[in-house]
């Protein structure tokens, strides 16, 4: 019951979201359309971060090669830009996965602070190749993309790119809805709780943790190569340790281990960035409140919200009072 | 339990409103107004220049009450943070929410690259005051045709640099600058015109942008140097030459414009002074119009005005005459960049002509950091005292055009090092 109650919340909001956007200003859709794509790696995040208890910094690296990939296709080969696009994005989920692969080899090992150092040190390589591969990144000039594909679709319209980008949100979200509803995500949570118990039970933790670790980085490679279309642009900026500390702070605030969490923080720090940004100039400081006030006092994040209010009035008005204020208010 | 529905409800129907009333009102732009949107950064380490520019721009704007021949000018400024996909956001934020006419300023090289496609893309003005960038207005100038340069080519002062560092008698230089485009195409403009004249340059070393500890890279500039070439920009100005002083090195140092650029040279010490650089603009420039505009620019922000402030100041004149020819009236985009092109003008550097490729051509000033009086004030202060003015230099010095952009884009392997050691 509970559980189909909040399916039919999420799926109210998401029509709202879908059917409001295209009609509002065309800066707006732009902005909308960013924070999907942002909230599709804070989700990817939130695999490790808040089912399986590994906080990554190295999340900003899938999405730079998922980026990257698409802007070198693109720009070299004219590769991605009729419905080639399609590839690129198959291509794009592959590189994510494969770095993480690669990269799990080092990090999954690792727990607590020291996972946190190493995907840290190793997304810092990432910008890295992005900074000083000249010949093929651009460097700092970064790479600038040519118009959006177009396959009967033109995506180059920013309503159409919108729709796209909020099919491919959806999409995530199921996925990994499901992913972390298997028994597969059951036992990811049953190793963030307690991993040697798993382990005693006779659960190979370790492929555990890095199967999840390679999906993470499948979908951050999504997200970059949405992002290297949603931008026109592609540049060592994108791939700062900044950006990997933005989608962990997105999911905190938003509530780890709820998957909508992430994309409620991706919505929130992107309009506060982008928007409270061009009206005052301490903007920053709103921001850093937010997250000092929400890790101090909604250690769950917003999601957690509803949960507190629940507990409260139970708490303050006692069993009996609370159920004549439900009977009351029915 | 349906309290938490109704609650999701409506913050969704907050949203909703709130994304309804962000979206502009319409086409509720006035005939006569001017709307100008302005990227700078106005925080961070870049925040010093960003102020530059928007002052340089604002003093022109008071001086004539925000009214550009019977338009109404509005002025907004966004902080792009000297990143570039920041710089782009902030300038589709511009243009889509604000409806600008036109777009000016984004400081880095970097940033003009990345924000001029969105000009064509948005098909809106873009008048790139400060970013540098060569091929802005070289190999790529086909790509932006709503592109205007009101500043310079990194390499067009140091074309001129190159051959009169030559002329002093600089045999061996050691180049050491700032490891991004600008700092690339700084350097390869000056090492083009050097080695052109016969000489050369033995080594190049690239610090990051940013770079404020130089340790690593001071003990490593050759020994059998005459000079030192270098190119800093921002905070990494201030630290370098201080770095290079306690080092105890005593070679003579050349300097790309920013590196003691107006916006940081009365924070340095004497260890600048002799320091050579060269660039389009110099606030000790001895003539009324800058002797005037340093004055007035002084008075009102209490510093000198720094090239970023005269670069914008200048263009902020420039569109105000081209709206005096069409009395206020916005002529569309691509009249407004064909009638800025042909703007022929005298500002506080000097006098300035576009190129065809939409380029400034104006003089190139070699100046020397002293200790002196300058325009009035009774103080010694550091100045950039010119000492040899070379009129009328465009993007492609003495080379011809067709030739010059056959080559590839300076670069941080191009010019090739033939005399690396």
């Amino acid at each position: 019951m509970e559980s189909r109650r909040n399916l039919l919340i999420v799926a109210a909001v998401l029509l709202a979201v879908l059917l409001v956007t295209p009609h509002s200003g065309s800066y707006i859709i732009v902005l909308v359309t960013h924070a999907l794509v942002f909230a599709i790696l804070a989700m990817s995040l939130d695999i490790l971060l808040g089912y399986t208890g590994l906080p990554s910094l190295g999340q900003a690296a899938y999405l730079g090669m998922g980026a990257y990939l698409t802007a070198i296709f693109a720009t070299r080969l004219q590769f991605g830009l009729d419905w080639t696009f399609w590839l690129v994005v198959v291509m794009g989920m592959a590189i994510g996965a494969a770095t993480a692969a690669f990269f799990g080899l080092f990090a999954v090992h690792a727990g607590g602070v020291y996972f946190l150092m190493i995907t840290l040190a190793l997304g810092m390589c990432v910008w890295g190749l992005a900074y000083r591969w000249n010949s093929l990144t651009g460097g700092d000039n970064g790479i600038v993309l040519p118009p959006r594909p177009a396959f009967g679709i033109d995506l180059a319209d920013d309503v159409t790119f919108f729709y796209l980008v909020f099919g491919f949100f959806v999409l995530t979200l199921a996925l990994l809805y499901l992913l972390v509803r298997s028994p597969f995500g059951r036992s990811l949570v049953g190793i963030r709780e307690n991993e040697l118990r798993m382990r005693i039970l006779g659960y190979n933790t370790w492929l555990h943790k890095y199967i999840a670790f390679i999906i993470a980085g499948g979908f951050g490679g999504l997200a970059g190569v949405l992002w290297a279309h949603a931008h026109g642009l592609v540049s060592p900026e994108d791939v700062v340790l900044a950006t990997s500390v933005d989608a962990l702070l997105m999911v905190v605030l938003g509530g780890a281990g709820t998957l909508v969490g992430g994309a409620i923080g991706a919505g929130i720090v992107v309009f506060l960035r982008e928007y409270l940004s061009t009206l005052v100039p301490w903007w920053q400081y709103v921001l850093g409140g937010v997250y000092v006030l929400t890790i101090l006092f909604l250690p769950g994040g917003l999601m957690s919200i509803p949960q507190r209010i629940r507990n409260r009035r139970a708490r303050s008005g006692g069993a009996g009072e609370a159920k004549s204020l439900q009977s009351a208010s029915l | 339990m349906s309290s938490n529905v109704t609650r999701v409800f409506s913050l969704g129907l907050l949203a909703t409103g709130l994304a309804l009333g962000l979206s502009p009102g319409g086409e509720s732009r006035a005939a006569q107004e001017l709307r100008i949107g302005f990227v700078a950064p106005t925080t961070g380490p870049f925040s010093q220049i960003g102020k530059d520019m928007v002052n340089g721009f604002q003093l022109y704007l008071d001086e004539v009450k925000g009214n550009f021949a019977g338009a109404k000018v509005t002025f907004i400024v966004e902080d792009e943070e000297a990143k570039p996909p920041v710089a782009v956001r902030k300038v589709e934020k511009l243009i889509r929410q604000d409806k600008v006419h036109m777009f000016i300023g984004g400081l880095l090289a970097s940033t003009g690259y990345a924000i001029a496609p969105v000009s064509t893309r948005l098909k809106t003005v873009y008048v790139a005051s400060i970013p540098a960038a060569d091929d802005l207005t070289q190999r790529d100038a086909a790509k932006y045709p709503l592109l205007v340069r009101t500043g310079w080519t990194s390499s067009q002062p140091n074309h001129a640099f190159g051959e009169w560092a030559c002329q002093q008698g600089y045999k061996r230089i050691a180049a050491v600058a700032a490891d991004y485009a600008f700092g690339h195409e700084v350097v390869g403009g000056f090492q083009k015109a050097f080695e052109d004249c016969g000489g050369r340059i033995i080594q190049k070393i690239w610090p990051p942008l940013g770079t404020i500890d130089f340790g690593p890279y001071i003990p490593t500039i050759k020994k059998d140097a005459d000079a030192i070439f270098t190119l800093m920009v921002g905070p990494m100005s201030l630290q370098f030459p201080k770095q290079l002083a306690s080092a105890g090195i005593r070679k003579p140092v050349l300097g790309g414009g920013t590196s003691y650029d107006e916006f940081v040279l009365p924070a340095m010490g004497d260890e600048v002074i002799g320091h050579v650089s060269a660039l389009q603009y110099s606030a000790a420039l001895d003539t009324p119009r800058n002797s005037a505009f340093v004055r007035a620019y002084r008075a009102k922000y209490g510093k000198v005005p720094s090239y970023y402030s005269e670069s914008n100041y200048s263009t902020a004149q420039m569109i105000h005459e081209v709206m005096k020819k069409t009395k206020g009236k916005w002529p569309g985009a691509e009249q407004f960049v064909k009638m800025l092109a042909s703007i022929q003008l005298e500002t506080p550097r000097g006098p300035v002509r576009l190129d065809e490729m939409r380029n400034p051509v104006q003089n190139v000033y070699i100046r020397i950091v002293r200790k002196k009086k300058e325009h009035g004030y009774d103080k010694d202060e550091l100045w950039n005292s010119v000492v040899k003015t070379y009129p009328n230099v465009g993007q492609f010095w003495k080379w011809k055009k067709e030739e010059f952009l056959k080559q590839p884009v300076y670069s941080r392997d191009y010019p090739p090092c033939k005399y690396c050691e």
